[in-house]
């Protein structure tokens, strides 16, 4: 049995559970972002920031870089999608972990790995 | 990518959905909502892959027959559609009663030719003999009324609802297809707080809903916002009214949204019968904190993604917060590109 991976160390599925509300009503509530946000479909739009936090938790989910480029194209293309907005986000996933009491070690952890989705989103 | 349908192939370019693919190329395929809600347009793949999001909504033994949306289906490969089979889906109804319960809202009685096992809130789909089709919430019971009670309100280049409203008689017969949706009430939580808001002839689901839960003993506060443009637009007042006298944990509020003249048509009435605002307004107002709650909003499209957004930022949890958007076919034809008014319901 080797170390525990990330995912399991922050909690796994439950860990994503909690975090996916608290960090959803973040971005909700955020007016600088809150036009990339603007859907009528609350639930699909929820399921993927649940996807989104699971894969920066380590966990099962399948993100390559193309999905990212292809999902936030037309944000980048007709909305503006800039640095600005991707660290508004990155903010509030820092605020949830910080929220969840994740300990800083794992939550650096956690910010590297979405970090490193920066180019991609931003179809740079 | 290519679309098979009655033997002939129609192109469908990159991000088209099926739907518009077939309209382009002529088919006079029926729709409405466009965006996967109303279930007007199901048809069936006979072959081809299917995403999860042209399936989402339906019944498993729909599912595995391979009916889908096709309003909300981008192909990402060849597929044969074929149409609806009417036996899968439809069931004659007979009129049985008709009601004006206000100059422009009919309530009529239906009673299917094979029971209908429906919950209370959900909605039908009614075609009329030439195969005009639209959505219906229901307002009836089952354990507790005999027939299907729909509300049908006349919207001013609506040809179901005017044909509803100025000519439909008792007696005469529809196509039901049903139940869909699921904005229905669920047992299992007798205490907990229940908002339901509803604009127009959104009360209807709503009003089901509120019996439903009283008939299951629920115990919680059950909390109605009915949302009209004037005070003719509460067309169950008297109804809601008994309905909070009978039971105390029922409150009804009725929200008037319309303009100076709706508020001077109110003062006749003693003021303290109406709130002035947007029900789902008044509601968040009363009621800020909603963790815990389960939420019901029916009506206006905009009040609905407006209303939903509130009460899940309000604390309420994403799978407590059931909502039945009415998207007008006739009103989306007209302001497809534009915000929707805010002063509409």
């Amino acid at each position: 049995m080797g170390n525990p991976t990330l995912y399991e160390q922050l909690g796994g599925a439950a860990a994503v559970d909690a975090a996916v509300d608290i960090f959803y009503r973040k971005v909700l509530t955020d007016d600088s972002i809150s036009h990339f946000f603007d859907t009528t479909d609350m639930d699909e739009q929820r399921a993927k920031q649940k996807a989104f936090l699971s894969w920066a938790f380590g966990g099962p989910d399948e993100y390559t870089g193309k999905d990212m480029r292809e999902a936030h194209k037309p944000l980048v293309e007709e909305k503006g999608l800039s640095d600005e907005h991707f660290d508004a986000v990155a903010g509030h996933l820092q605020a949830t972990l910080d929220e969840l009491g994740v300990g800083s070690e794992l939550a650096a952890e956690v910010m590297a790995v979405a970090a490193s989705t920066r180019d991609d989103v931003l179809n740079r | 990518m290519e679309i098979t349908f009655e033997g002939r192939t129609y192109p469908c370019s990159e991000g088209e959905t099926v739907l518009d693919a077939l309209l382009r190329g002529g088919v006079e395929h029926p729709f409405s909502c466009k965006v996967g809600t109303c279930l007007t347009c199901l048809a069936r793949a006979a072959k081809g892959d299917l995403t999860a999001r042209a399936q989402k909504g339906l019944k498993p033994t729909l599912v595995t027959q391979g009916y889908f949306l096709p309003c909300v289906c981008e192909p990402k490969g060849p597929l044969q559609v074929a149409g609806a089979e009417d036996a899968d889906l439809f069931g004659r109804a007979v009129v049985t009663r008709k009601e004006m319960a206000a100059p422009d809202v009919a309530r009529i009685w239906l009673r299917p030719a094979m029971p209908l096992y429906y919950r209370a809130g959900q909605f039908v789909n009614l075609r009329r003999a030439d195969g005009l089709q639209r959505s219906y919430s229901v307002a009836s019971v089952p354990q507790l009324d005999e027939d299907l009670e729909l509300h049908v309100k006349s919207m001013p280049r609506g040809r179901m609802s005017t044909w509803i409203c100025d000519e439909l008689q008792v007696g005469e017969a529809l196509d039901v297809q049903g139940p869909n949706g699921d904005c229905f009430y669920l047992p299992g939580s007798p205490d907990q707080p229940l908002l339901l808001v509803g604009t127009g002839t959104g009360l209807a689901p709503m009003i089901g809903v509120a019996r439903d839960a009283l008939m299951s003993k629920h115990s919680g506060p059950i909390r109605l916002y009915h949302g009209a443009l004037d005070p003719p637009g509460f067309y169950l007042e008297a109804e809601l009214r008994a309905l909070a006298g009978e039971h105390s944990s029922v409150e009804v509020h009725f929200c008037l949204s319309g303009d100076e003249e709706a508020e001077r048509q109110a003062t006749e009435k003693p003021k303290e019968n109406y709130r002035i605002g947007f029900s789902n307004d008044l509601a968040l107002a009363d009621q800020p904190g909603l963790k815990g709650w389960r939420v019901y909003l029916c009506g206006h499209p905009a009040m609905v993604k407006a209303a939903k957004k509130a009460s899940y930022l309000a604390g309420a949890e994403m799978a407590d917060i059931l909502a039945d958007p009415f998207d007008f076919q006739e009103l989306r034809t007209e302001l497809r590109d534009e915000p929707e008014p805010l002063n509409v319901w």
